[in-house]
């Protein structure tokens, strides 16, 4: 028995999954605190199922909240980069180009100092530790309070980074450090940007380890925490402190392996409608289609994988409202806050939710407090609603066939019936809660990240032992063997060491058999970090 | 006439080099990022069309020089291609009246804007190769008798290095290389001096307004949720080139590369949709040849681009991985490309291919796809 929870910024849902069936779901708004959010949840699961949640064999958790928190550039650490290479890169410094209220938010400072290395592994410059401890001191005086440390080749030699965080680390033992080869690859602004998002995050990955924790242990469950990370696997909570930014397109992942699991189709487009926004990607395969390019988040540039979604401001919480312009929906969201401010909640503002139930097209709270909506609103409303979607959905298409829509989410009793473009709209049972089945099938992966030697001729062989070396690994980790994926492979020559070394990363990823317990798996292994 | 670079023009032209960069010449956006930093601290960027250059007025190109995986991680200071310019123009003991670029593909069409600003003078629309190609001899300047020497070489600390070998552009070639590995892998040039006569006679003429072309096609069809490809198409369609076609839609199986020599060099494995025939790439720095099977489909100087599937995006040789959805794009060379003292220096040959050159348009009229 697997419990999935999703905590989105608007819902918390949580599922029940056994042997493959989902056996209890439910939707509870999600809590300032986090955690009463999950209680509620699983106390709700408990009541529905009559299930013994004790006894589940792991609980799988997507949250959407670090991602939110940059979109909303709140609850971010006051944040500096150093960036180690001079005198190389001073005609693009660090946040450059970064939207300027995300660099208010993290009250973002850039350091440029000596070091760096070449891509054959000799150094740019000498590290210079005074000057280091000195932007460190600076910045801390301007109240940083989490650093990101980028030096030019560590993918390929990590040494500076490493000496860097250990200089730091004596002197400030309590500010947490992000170094850029432990989150990106070759390419130093997305690999920086990357670092300074993580580094922003590392507060509030603190603080929501700590109160996911004591929620579940609250519960009664004493099964590992996992938290599902981009490409559909899971990390434990410590890796959760360390590198919050792995969540990123985990919501996006979550809602879509789940509509493929729910709907049964593999060919489709998914529109998750949460509280606050709209998330549209592209099932193929049964798998999300990647986004080809670099990824921007909130107009910064990283070089994440990422599934190739488009979100835009329109959900359940969306804000309603008539002008002398017409009729608004969104983009702002009373978001959590749904079940106190909407009308149909006994508040005073006027959200989508709302119109849906004045249209009849929804049973949820109070109907009788929208008696008084103006027919005229809630018209103009869902025929704006209707249009933002099929907007969307055409964005996404590849080409002018119509294509199945498989609406999830809490918020998908917006998507109307029939949608331009679209063949058939799908809403497959407990469509409402797609993000926690995702995130409760996750897969397990395998990871192998280290250096080979590669014999004139052999490239060929060495890559087929790092594949099945990744592949072995998923088995281990519990993944079914048919089900394996190889997901990622990464070479990077490293010139500078004899006998043509290439640090080769290849990762592989497979489903976890269906009720087989995910407590006696091991973690997949991070591999060597050079 | 002479115009000045807007910003929206900036982005098309570097959306549209990159396409032209065949997969090599460097990432746009960085050199893209280094011009905008230029035009937010105030300066400006004149275009000229070579027509408006008079016979003596006189023309340094300005570049950057090495392996493109090294500049997407070694970042320019932005003071490098500059201090070239102005350690060549003392050496000469004569001030530039504009800039060129030697290479209208990928960072290098963006390198002579960001001298024009800094060094205030023109850029003028043309360029030496094309598209992007490897080495320094591979210009239309060298081919048509201009000699690259005296040439100066600048690294981000500073250093300058002066290379002179006379008449031999391909000896200039191999010191200048020696010393850009020594750099790093990475530095910045100031070359080919000459008049503006010279530059009438020998350089490929508005090759950055064909890059900004491209750009702007690709970005308004996207808008108008028309074809980006067929875009594409037209636009090169209009220019000298003439003639753009797809040899693939599929997905990417198989990326092998290394530095070699100061080289990224390698081969990209392609799966067509369509079940049909694997597609190889071979580049070094650039894509050189395309195989369909064991068939040669388009070959060096025309030009072999990888395109993002849904944006029509190029994709560069270093930004290729495992599982894209891409589509490759062919298109062939103006005739001042294809002459054959100009098929001596860059025909397939010069790669250590030993297939014939054909062109590109004949390739894919002879076995079209599928």
């Amino acid at each position: 028995m697997i419990i999935g929870i999703d905590v989105g910024g608007t819902n918390t849902d949580a599922v029940i999954l056994d042997d493959g069936v989902v056996v209890a779901a439910t939707k509870t708004t999600t809590t300032p605190d986090v955690t009463s959010g999950i209680t509620a949840a699983v106390d709700r699961l408990r009541e529905m199922s009559g299930a013994d949640v004790s006894a589940a064999s792991a609980v799988m958790i997507g949250t959407t909240h670090f991602v939110n928190a940059l979109v909303e550039a709140q609850r971010l650490s006051p944040t500096a980069v150093i960036r180690l290479g001079l005198p190389a890169g001073a005609g693009l410094p660090p946040l450059v180009g970064w939207p300027a209220r995300i660099v208010a938010a993290i009250a973002g400072q850039a350091f440029m100092v000596h070091g760096g290395h070449e891509f054959d592994g000799r150094k740019i410059s000498d590290l210079r530790p005074t000057e280091l401890l000195d932007a460190v001191d600076k910045a801390l005086a301007n109240g940083a309070e989490s650093i990101a440390i980028s030096s030019i080749y560590s993918p390929v030699n990590a040494e500076f980074e490493l000496v860097a965080e250990d200089l730091i680390a004596r002197k400030y033992p309590d500010v947490p450090v992000t170094l850029s080869h432990q989150i990106g690859r070759l390419g130093l602004l997305e690999r920086e940007n990357a670092a300074v998002i993580n580094a922003a995050l590392r507060a509030l990955a603190r603080d929501i380890s700590a109160a996911l924790t004591s929620a579940i242990r609250n519960l009664g469950i004493a099964a590992p925490l996992f938290v599902s990370q981009n490409d559909g696997t899971v990390m434990d909570l410590d890796f959760t402190r360390r590198y919050p930014v792995n969540t990123f397109a985990s919501g996006p992942t979550n809602s879509m392996r789940g509509a493929a699991f729910l709907s049964g189709l593999t060919e489709c487009v998914v529109v998750d409608v949460g509280g606050t926004t709209t998330d549209v990607g592209m099932l193929q395969s049964g798998y999300p289609r990647e986004a080809a390019l670099e990824t921007e988040v909130e107009g910064i540039r990283t070089n994440f994988r990422m599934p190739d979604v488009l979100s835009v401001g329109l959900g359940g919480g969306s804000r309603v409202r008539a002008g002398a312009d017409g009729v608004t929906v969104g983009p702002d969201s009373v978001g959590y806050r749904i079940g106190t401010e909407a009308l149909v909640f006994g508040g005073q503002t006027l959200t989508a939710t709302d119109v849906a139930v004045a249209a009849g097209l929804a049973d949820i709270g109070d109907a009788s407090l929208v008696a008084d909506v103006p027919g005229g609103t809630v018209d103009a409303a869902l025929e704006q609603i209707r249009l933002i979607l099929a907007n969307t959905v055409d964005r996404m298409r590849t080409s002018t066939d119509p294509v199945d829509v498989v609406a999830v989410g809490g918020g998908s009793i917006l998507v109307p019936a029939e949608l331009a473009g679209a063949r058939e709209v799908h809403r497959p049972a407990n469509f409402a809660v797609a993000n926690a089945i995702g995130a409760a099938i996750a897969q397990v992966g395998g990871e192998v990240d280290r250096i080979f030697g590669v014999p004139a001729g052999q490239r060929e062989q060495v890559l087929d032992t790092a594949k099945q070396e990744a592949v072995d690994k998923a088995i281990a980790a519990g993944a079914a063997p048919s089900s394996i994926k190889i997901v990622e492979i990464d070479e990077v020559p490293l010139a500078y060491l004899p006998g043509n070394a290439v640090r080769v990363r290849v990762k592989a990823v497979g489903d976890l058999p269906m009720g087989r317990s995910a407590a006696t798996n091991a973690l997949p292994d991070r591999g060597v970090r050079t | 006439m002479s115009r000045r670079l807007t910003e929206q023009e900036l982005v098309d032209m570097a959306a549209g080099a990159a396409i032209m960069g065949t997969g090599g010449g460097g990432d746009p956006l960085v050199g893209r990022l280094l011009v905008q930093q230029a035009l937010d601290t105030g300066l400006t960027v004149e275009i000229i069309a070579p027509e408006e250059l008079d016979d003596d007025d006189f023309v340094i190109s300005t570049a950057m020089m090495g392996a493109p995986s090294v500049v997407v991680e070694k970042l320019a200071n932005g003071n490098e291609a500059v201090g070239s310019l102005r350690t060549l123009e003392a050496h000469l003991g004569r001030t530039a009246d504009a800039t060129v670029p030697m290479e209208c593909g990928g960072l290098n069409s963006m390198i002579p804007l960001l001298v024009a600003a800094r060094a205030g003078i023109p850029v003028v629309d043309a360029d030496g190769m094309g598209r992007a190609f490897p080495e320094l001899q591979m210009e239309t300047f060298g081919v048509y008798g201009i000699s690259g020497s005296p040439l100066v070489i600048s690294d981000e600390k500073g250093h300058t290095v002066l290379v002179d070998t006379g008449e031999d552009n391909v000896r200039m070639e191999t010191f200048a290389r020696a010393v850009t590995i020594q750099m790093g892998g990475a530095s910045f040039i100031a070359e080919y001096p000459m008049s503006g006569a010279d530059l009438k006679r020998t350089g490929i003429p508005h090759t950055l307004s064909l890059a900004s072309g491209i750009g702007r096609a690709i970005r308004e069809a996207r808008a108008a949720h028309a074809d980006p490809f067929a875009a594409l198409v037209d636009a090169v369609k209009g220019s000298i080139y003439g003639y753009a076609t797809s040899l693939l839609e599929g997905k990417i199986i198989d990326v092998e590369r290394s530095i070699v020599g100061g080289f990224t060099a390698g081969r990209v494995t392609l799966a067509p949709f369509d079940d049909g025939e694997l597609l190889t790439i071979e580049f070094r720095n650039e894509n050189v040849v395309a195989r369909r099977g064991d068939r040669v489909v388009a070959v060096v100087p025309d030009l072999i681009t990888v395109l993002d599937l849904e944006s029509c995006t190029a994709i560069t040789t270093e930004a290729l991985r495992f599982g894209q959805r891409v589509r490759v794009v062919a298109i062939s060379t103006p005739a001042i490309m294809r002459t054959p003292e100009a098929l001596r220096v860059w025909g397939p040959q010069a790669f250590g291919i030993d297939d014939p050159w054909v062109p590109v348009e004949d390739l894919t009229a002879l076995h079209l796809p599928g």
